[in-house]
């Protein structure tokens, strides 16, 4: 179960073009699985920005003097961000987490490739260490528009067999995307599983990639959410269910985290035809 | 542990005002309630507190057929508002029936029904499947649907369609159960809907739905929603909500009001009810602040100790007594934080 929490910041650092945030939490470390992500309040208690912005998990302490802290990377994007990359040490925000349905592990040790595309790799890092866990070989991709915007590189190092870097403009690892290396580094490692986290089209462009394989996908959307908890209904995308039917379902609760195969790539921002309960003609 | 967070889960103990209200031969506990639309079916908000805290768990409207909504994006932050162009999407009313609301019965909630339709006989069909539903607490009838056999016209922006729609629900739905008609803004003069609504058997007004609104994205140079417009809500509409309220108080000063648009404290709560509303709803806010209406409750509660109510009833259009009229003995207008 999810919890609210006014908690302080204890730190708040630039790494490369994001900012890492830890805050105090409790109650948010003992339920969290790599995957999960908090929302958070932005502008303060008389904000005109009514609508928390989620961040992916990085990181979460149970323990410790502060009973508790979460940690998140992000970029500045609009007003919100911005808001919250003024944030001191000190300074309170206000959080909810665990939400979501976080990544499913293997119950054997496989050999996971991980693939994540700038901040994208934030919650991956954890995920790895989790599966390591679990005896699973872990192997990373990590993508960006350029250096700066790569994240934990030097963690993931630490963590993998193999690490393939790609910028779309050559300023480290190789010139180009995620899915021009990632059939190499699949045909090299034979790996059994593929974890992504990143843009849409490239979480598309990675499904096709492993299903192409044969091995499945489990990929982390981002959809804009106004509610993070489930309320609202603007988070949807159109995903086929076990026995086939296409739901427009909320990335929130349901997600962020799919099985690529099942996320109907061709129609998403839209409502597709044969989706339950799709408008039949008239209205 | 050191004393650095707080956690939201234990609201303020409340200070002793009867805070029951009547809507329409019905009582309940206290008159803060969830908005349709913004609380689901009560379940998600139940993980941050207790549902059955609230007077009522105003459940999103439901059509008869599963409905997919419409396409993403469907929302758009604005000033202190936001915009959303979900489409009703929902399970439909079996499936509602079977899950939602035998959840929240079960929960011990009081559950007030949103039904939505595209014809008067969508209407009276899912007030038949409702009729004896356990749980049921209260039917709110939302209008503000385009009605497929007039060209789209929505029902809430003509007397004449609104009234058939209220009458035909009115006389299908058990007389224990209490129905309430939910108005648009977007009309020239409220409460000329709100008579007709009324005359047709309404036994309250929801006051008021979103208003119709649009963004444009200066980057894309196109609507940022997909829907193109969309409804706006949040506290840029409060002031315009409390002044339906008030028109509608003012016009049918017997008809129960469930007020909303925008309520984020308990005072902005008591703004409404000044106004008129003998209940309130809490929507967009629990967007940003999952505890928002018990939060909203407890200050509401303080507000009115505050003044020097011993019951929330006697606050119940307080603001539309004559300038000269003294105030029943008690409530002390400046408020006297003791
Ligand atoms: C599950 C999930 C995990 C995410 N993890 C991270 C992360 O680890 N690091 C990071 O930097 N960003 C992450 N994002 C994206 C982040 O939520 C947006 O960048 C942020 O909400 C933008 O807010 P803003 O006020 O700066 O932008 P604005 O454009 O002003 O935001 C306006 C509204 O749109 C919503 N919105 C806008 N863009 C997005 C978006 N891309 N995704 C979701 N909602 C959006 C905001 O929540 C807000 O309600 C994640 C999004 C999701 C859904
Ligand atoms: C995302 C969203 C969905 C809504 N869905 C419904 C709905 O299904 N039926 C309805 O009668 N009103 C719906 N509303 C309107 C609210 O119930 C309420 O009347 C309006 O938002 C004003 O209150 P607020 O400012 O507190 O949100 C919706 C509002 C929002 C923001
Ligand atoms: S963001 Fe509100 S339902 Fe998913």
């Amino acid at each position: 179960m999810p919890v609210q929490v006014l908690g302080e910041i204890l730190s708040i650092r630039k790494v490369g073009a994001y900012q890492a945030v830890t805050v105090v939490a409790p109650g948010i470390a003992e339920l969290y699985r790599p995957g999960h992500f908090v929302a958070v309040q932005v502008g303060g208690p008389e904000s005109s920005m009514l609508l928390r912005r989620a961040f992916a998990i990085y990181d979460v302490q149970s323990r410790g003097v502060y009973g508790g802290t979460v940690q998140f990377v992000f970029s500045v994007h609009g007003k919100g961000t911005e808001w919250l990359s003024h944030r001191k040490p000190q300074d309170k925000i206000d959080v909810v987490g665990p939400l979501g349905k976080p990544f499913r592990l293997p119950t054997t040790p496989v050999r996971a490739t991980l693939v994540g595309g700038g901040y994208g790799s934030a919650p991956l890092l954890p995920l790895a260490v989790a599966l390591r866990e679990r005896g699973c070989t872990v192997d990373f991709v990590l993508g960006a528009g350029s250096a700066d915007k790569l994240f934990g590189q030097l963690d993931a190092k630490r963590l993998a067999g193999v690490i393939a870097v790609t910028t779309d403009d050559g300023s480290a690892g190789e010139r180009g995307r995620v899915s021009d290396v990632l059939p190499q580094v699949l045909e090299r490692t034979n790996s059994d599983v593929v974890y992504a986290c990143g843009p849409m089209a490239m979480l598309r462009a990675v499904t096709e990639i492993a299903t192409a394989r044969g091995i499945t996908a489990q990929v982390a959307v981002e959809e804009s959410m106004a509610c993070g908890i489930g309320v609202c209904m603007t988070c949807v995308l159109p995903v086929r269910g076990e026995d086939d039917v296409t739901r427009m379902v909320r990335s929130c609760v349901e997600g962020p985290v799919f099985l690529g195969d099942r996320v109907r790539w061709d129609d998403v921002g839209t409502v597709p035809a044969d989706a339950l309960g799709a408008p039949t003609g008239g209205h | 542990m050191t004393e650095l967070t707080v956690r939201r889960d234990v609201p303020a103990p409340r200070p002793r005002v009867d805070l029951s209200t009547r809507l329409a031969g019905r009582t309940f506990p206290n008159p803060v309630f969830t908005a349709s639309g913004c609380a689901a079916a009560g379940q998600e908000l139940d993980q941050f507190f207790d549902i059955t805290e609230l007077g009522g768990v105003v459940t999103k409207s439901i059509m008869l057929a599963p409905r997919s909504g419409r396409a993403t994006p469907r929302m758009a932050e604005t000033p202190s508002g936001m915009l959303n162009s979900i489409g009703l999407q929902g399970p439909g009313i079996d499936a509602f029936l079977d899950k939602d609301l035998a959840w929240l019965a079960d929960r011990g909630a009081r559950a007030v029904v949103s039904i939505a339709g595209g014809s008067v006989e969508d209407y009276t069909q899912l007030a038949q499947r409702l009729r004896g539903a356990p749980g049921l607490a209260m039917l709110e009838v939302n209008i503000s649907c385009p009605n497929v056999e007039d060209r789209g016209q929505v029902f809430a922006c003509d007397p004449r369609a609104a009234s058939e729609v209220v009458s035909a629900v009115r006389k299908t739905m058990t007389p224990d159960i209490p129905v309430f008609a939910k108005l648009s803004p977007d009309v020239t003069d409220i409460t000329a809907i709100a008579r007709a609504c009324v005359d047709a058997g309404a036994d309250g007004l929801s006051v008021i739905n979103t208003l119709l609104g649009m963004a444009i994205d200066t980057d894309t140079m196109r609507p940022v929603l997909a829907g193109v417009t969309g409804g706006l809500s949040g506290p840029a509409i409060r002031p315009v909500a409390v002044r339906c309220v008030w028109q509608v108080h003012q016009a049918l000063p017997d008809v129960p009001i469930l007020g909303m648009g925008g309520i984020r404290t308990g005072r902005d709560a008591l703004e409404f009810v000044l106004a008129g509303a003998s209940a309130v709803s809490v929507g967009t806010t629990v967007f940003g602040d999952p505890m928002a209406p018990v939060r909203v409750l407890a200050e509401l509660a303080q507000a009115l100790a505050d003044r020097g109510f011993e019951r929330f009833s006697d606050a119940v259009g307080l603001a539309h007594r004559p300038p000269e009229a003294a105030l029943p003995e008690g409530p002390d207008p400046v408020g006297d934080p003791a």
